[in-house]
């Protein structure tokens, strides 16, 4: 795929040519994978409903507008997919060699989170306040960079046919790669981003193919690293408290246990059908803090009830599945680490937000892939999105 | 294709993804079936808490039915205050809580701040009262003693009292009309308590937390019935606690109005000469005591004789039930309660109990008519009789010689009664008693003695009849102690103590005797010898008293009427009873209640007494005075209080006076007669709730004493000399002149012979 017919648009003929083209035997569209994008959409169109649904009568949030909220997500929605369609053109494999670019401004991004124009949101300062009321999240973006970055470092040697496995030099290299952001991102503290992220290198290294030693000593890093975390004291008060809540659901439920138990009321009241769209009485009553964003996923439980809220989960498991089915069928090795990339991302930031919602997870700031709400997420997860759909359709033709 | 993959992809790589993917679907399904368990399994618990969570109760408290006497006028009834309060949900919504606010509201209220703001924080475990244990959403009291100019400050400047109301409640009132203070039979209200909120809590009629409840008399015992039911609105409310939706709505049922057969001006009437014939006594010289009578407490009831109702019930010591209004003080709490109070709380007509001395003979007489004893035979009134060595004294009347049973209750003759009971203790088998036919203590039972009589107020005493089963029961419970303390040869209480250790279960033939004339361990309460002495005026039937005659609603629309309802017989034949009936009626014409029923028109109202003097070891002598006519029965006790004509007589002339309009000597004015018959028709309680009630006078007794005034001027202006000294005013003296009105011998005799 390459850019180069762009310059051919002009009058009525090439264009629809062109667009005859996009669904042509063999072509993009053909070979887009369908059910991805299909329940990517549905996620950010059923994330729509429920963000409007709980911010609809936040008359403190949605500046006097109910559709405030809702035509955001539309809109975030929208440009995460024109990001995506921006990638599948470009291609992952073009991107490769943006990487070093890529990461470099992700770097710059986060470091300027760190000067006084950034700004706090929830206890965790990884914000840069943008004019116009917007707000970028670079930490989101951070994830899709250490992915690609990691990528490049350990598949340039196997796809190359020099190596069947990344050496140790190669590994040393890429965890490097990931560390610096992740360090970074600790200090905002964003500490459910550093989960994330460690997850992702896990997915990666593990896809790489380095040996056995990395992923368990990697493992047995993050634990000794989280153990190091607590025990020094760099955790502040709250991050402390919500593990402890996390710990005893009993703990203090007006304080620091308040947004578990009351996240667990609304999800355990909705029952098998919910209480209909627009009528919790926990979402309108505004019991659950942070409802459009990261707990957004009790809105669903109270008001479409296990049938809505497992169809997230569902959607959540196609995307995931087919995300898989990616990996195992790219021939080169980057494309199956950006691909399991995606996936440890995905799975590891809907299992964390899902499970502190129904109480199996501790508390952190992370969002629902697609359904929060929040522009630098849906961004991400649709240039993540991007990059399965860019795999896919590049990879070569079987049968 | 190849079965190679292109870039000769190793297995190891394909393997971990497939582990990657087994992990994700785990946690997918983990995911899954914890939302399973949350919605599916668990679903109706936190549905239940949701609901909890965002529905809020406001609760109106229903107004509490009034009590009122038998023509409507309202004993008990509620009177608007005008009541200061705080919502709590619109304090909170201000910058400082609403400090500022609370502030400015002590200055207009004259409080200081700090009061007014521990009034509005919520109870728990840290904080010490006073502080609102009711819900957080009602608005909480700040004071009901606000004036209407304090009120219509804060309703005035409105913007300058945001969540602060003025408004008028419902608050309790015990308005005593015509001084009938009722304050035993009326009982009292204070807040509900947590546990009782727990147990009513599944029942019909659960408790709100501003709830007031019943705890003694009518108010008690009709709790249910004049609470009504509190209205109730929920509303939806969001996390702060701002109302979002109404979700339902039961509007405040007042409570229901309980009429009673009280008749206030008898009451008033009851209570004063009950308290002035107690005064009287504490005047007698009290010869076996050396000195005067203590006349500690005393009781008396007015009763409908044919249908037990009651018109007057008065207890002595008494207070003021306002008192409890509004919560009552620690100080007027130790008052009412504390060891040297004498307990007012008490209503001694049915919480008091006595041995009745000779008002128990009736019930001896028909004992010994069941038994085979000829009503009109002839028995010796002698002057003593001995058994055993035991000599037991006439100490009622003189030497009568061979008297048939009616003389000896017009005489009151203690030696007829001790030589029946005497002989049927033998014939009984003494003291071992076996298929002893016990005809004397049966018949206390048949005439409803030992138990209670049922009347609608709680607490109700049983009293005792000591038969051998209560022997056999008391000297198991104390055996132990007589037996410690007992000596054979020692003091009087030491030689007690010995012989009931040794035969105290048996039934000796002292016991015997002194049963008989309702000396000894008998005890009884005032109602249930008004509902002997009704029962024998009726002729036969026991009627359990009442107090309540009928519920009404309060827009009058149902009216469920009490109907006398009956417990029983007494046992005797018409024929005993007529006889009783005239030997009764003889011991007011010439018996030893006449000298109190001097001039009485016994032509038109025939009366009919009995007089009783009941001997308490260590204490002065108990006044009883049992009387019916055909309408009413009036029993009266004094403790220490002397004899039963000398005590308590004069009292029940002057409440029967009252009733009939009989003046002293002996005429009737139907005009001045108060209730000459019974109540019968129910005061009207129309639609919008108010009462045709009539007007009563400031104090019925006035009324009556200046009647008395008007037509004795004269032999007052005689007698004057005697009397005066404290009294100032001419009311008064008639009094003195009525209650010392017999000659003096007379009463020197009467206190001779026990009554």
């Amino acid at each position: 795929m390459t850019g180069a017919n762009s310059f051919q648009v002009s009058g009525y003929g090439p264009e629809r040519a062109g667009w005859t083209r996009v669904f042509a035997r063999d072509s993009v569209a053909r070979r887009m994978d369908w059910p991805i994008l299909l329940a990517a959409g549905a996620l950010s169109l059923l994330g729509t409903l429920l963000v409007y649904s709980a911010t609809r009568n936040r008359t403190e949030l949605n500046q006097g507008d109910p559709y405030f909220f809702l035509f955001r997500h539309l809109l975030n929605t929208g440009i995460g997919l024109a990001l995506m369609v921006a990638i599948v053109w470009i291609g992952h494999r073009a991107l490769r060699t943006a990487v070093p670019l890529l990461y470099g401004a992700s770097l710059f991004l986060i470091l300027l989170v760190l000067t006084p124009l950034g700004s706090t949101i929830n206890g965790a300062h990884s914000w840069i306040k943008l004019p116009g009321g917007f707000s970028l999240q670079p930490s989101e973006f951070v994830k899709l960079t250490i992915i690609l970055g990691m990528a490049m470092l350990l598949a340039t040697r196997v796809d190359a046919g020099d190596k069947q496995y990344p050496d140790h030099r190669t590994v040393l290299q890429a965890l490097g790669l990931a560390v610096v952001p992740m360090l970074i991102v600790m200090l905002m503290p964003d500490l459910g981003s550093v989960m994330v992220m460690v997850v992702i290198v896990l997915g990666v290294l593990l896809a790489s193919g380095a040996s056995n030693r990395w992923v368990f000593g990697l493992i047995g890093t993050g634990t000794a690293g989280a153990l190091a975390v607590w025990q020094l004291g760099i955790l502040d008060d709250y991050q402390i408290n919500r593990f402890a809540a996390f710990a005893n659901p009993e703990l203090d439920p007006a304080g620091v246990g308040y947004n578990t138990n009351q996240a667990r009321i609304a999800i355990g009241s909705g029952g098998l059908t919910g209480s209909g769209l627009f009528h919790g009485s926990q979402t309108t009553g505004q019991f659950v803090p942070e409802q459009q964003t990261d707990f957004v996923f009790t809105v669903a439980g109270e008001e479409l009830g296990f049938v809505g809220a497992g169809l997230i989960i569902v959607l959540l498991g196609v995307i995931l599945w087919r995300a898989c089915r990616i990996a195992r069928d790219t021939p080169d090795l980057y494309g199956t680490i950006v691909a399991a990339g995606v996936v440890a991302w995905f799975a590891f930031q809907a299992f964390e937000n899902i499970g502190m919602t129904l109480g199996i997870m501790p508390v952190t700031g992370l969002p629902l892939p697609f359904v929060s709400y929040g522009g630098s997420s849906m961004f991400s997860v649709w240039m993540a999105v991007g990059l399965l759909q860019s795999i896919t359709v590049q990879r070569p033709m079987s049968a | 294709m190849t079965n190679i993959p292109e870039t000769g992809r190793n297995p190891r790589v394909q393997i971990r993804l497939v582990v990657i993917q087994v992990l994700v679907l785990s946690l997918l399904g983990t995911l899954g079936g914890r939302l399973w368990y949350l919605q599916i399994r668990e679903g109706d618990a936190y549905a239940k808490e949701a609901s909890g969570n965002h529905v809020q109760q406001v609760v109106q408290p229903a107004v509490r039915g009034s009590i009122l006497d038998a023509r409507g006028v309202a004993l008990a009834d509620n009177e608007t205050r005008l009541v200061v309060s705080a919502s709590r949900t619109d304090l909170l919504k201000m910058r400082d809580d609403g400090k500022a606010v609370l502030t400015k509201l002590a200055g207009v209220l004259g409080m200081k701040p700090q009061d007014v703001m521990e009034k509005v924080r919520l109870c728990d475990a840290q904080t010490p009262q006073p502080c609102w244990n009711g819900s957080p959403y009602q608005p909480i009291p700040i004071t009901d003693e606000a004036t209407a100019k304090q009120a219509l400050q804060i309703r005035e400047r409105s913007e300058e009292f945001p969540g602060i109301t003025a408004e008028p409640e419902a608050v309790r009132r015990y308005a005593a009309p015509g001084q009938a203070n009722t304050a035993q039979v009326l009982g009292y209200l204070s807040p509900v308590t947590d546990d009782e909120i727990q147990q009513a809590q599944d029942t019909d009629s659960p408790y709100l937390r501003s709830d007031q409840v019943g705890r003694s008399g009518l108010e008690r015992q009709y709790d249910k019935a004049l609470r009504g039911k509190a209205g109730v609105t929920r509303y939806e409310v969001d996390n702060l606690g701002r109302v979002i939706g109404e979700a339902e709505s039961d509007a405040a049922q007042p409570g229901d109005n309980l009429v009673t057969s009280i008749d206030a001006r008898v009451q008033r009437i009851a209570e004063y000469e009950l308290n002035e014939a107690m005064k009287a006594a504490r005047k007698e010289f009290d010869r076996n005591t050396g000195t005067t009578y203590k006349a500690d407490s005393g009781a008396v009831v007015v009763m409908e004789a044919k249908t037990g109702r009651v018109v007057a019930m008065a207890s002595n010591p008494t207070y003021d039930p306002n008192a409890w209004v509004g919560g009552i003080s620690a100080a007027d709490y130790r008052k009412l309660t504390g060891k040297n109070s004498n307990y007012p709380l008490l209503n001694r007509a049915i919480q008091g109990q006595a041995a009745p001395g000779s008002i128990f003979k009736v019930v001896s007489t028909s004992a010994a008519v069941e038994a085979g004893y000829d009503f009109d035979g002839g028995y010796d009134c002698s002057s003593s009789y001995s058994v055993g060595g035991q000599v037991f004294k006439n100490f009622e009347s003189a030497n009568y010689g061979s008297i048939n049973l009616g003389r000896a209750l017009e005489v009151s003759c203690d030696t007829v009664f001790y030589r029946l009971a005497h002989e049927e203790w033998k014939k009984d088998g003494g003291m071992s008693g076996k298929n002893a036919k016990d005809y004397f203590y049966k018949a206390a039972h048949q005439f409803g003695l030992g138990k209670e009589t049922g009347i609608d107020l709680p607490n109700e005493v049983t009293g005792r009849v000591p038969d051998r089963q209560w022997k056999q029961d008391y000297w198991e419970a104390n055996k132990d102690a007589w037996c410690k303390t007992g000596k054979k040869d020692g003091s009087y209480v030491e030689k007690i103590a010995y012989e009931n250790c040794v035969e105290g279960n048996k039934m000796r033939a002292g016991d015997a005797i002194n049963y008989s004339i309702g000396q000894g361990d008998t005890l009884v309460t005032p109602i249930q010898m008004a509902t002997i002495y009704s029962a024998i005026s009726n002729g036969g039937t026991l009627y359990t008293p009442s107090v309540g005659k009928a519920v009404i609603s309060a827009d009058g629309k149902s009216v469920d009427e009490i109907a006398p309802q009956s417990h029983g017989k007494l046992p005797i034949s018409r024929e005993t009873r007529d006889k009783m009936d005239a030997a009764l009626a003889g011991v007011a014409t010439n018996g030893t209640a006449a000298w109190r029923f001097q001039g009485w028109p016994q032509d038109q109202i025939p009366m009919h007494a009995k007089t009783g003097t009941a001997e308490v070891y260590g204490k002065q002598t108990t006044s009883w005075f049992a009387t019916y006519t055909k309408d009413y029965s009036i029993v009266m006790t004094i403790s220490q209080g002397g004899t039963g004509s000398g005590a308590s007589g004069p009292a029940v002339r002057n409440i029967y006076d009252a009733l009939y309009g009989v003046s002293d000597d002996g005429d009737i004015d139907p005009k001045k007669a108060l209730l000459p018959t019974p109540q019968k028709t129910l005061p009207k309680v129309k639609t919008d709730g108010t009462i045709a009630a009539p007007k009563i006078s400031d104090d019925p007794v006035k009324d009556q004493q200046a009647t008395d005034e008007d037509e004795y001027a004269p032999i007052d202006g005689q007698e004057q000399g005697a009397t005066v000294g404290n009294q100032d005013t001419g009311n008064r003296q008639t009094r003195r002149r009525r209650r010392g009105g017999c000659p003096g011998d007379r009463r020197r005799r009467t206190r001779r012979m026990l009554t």
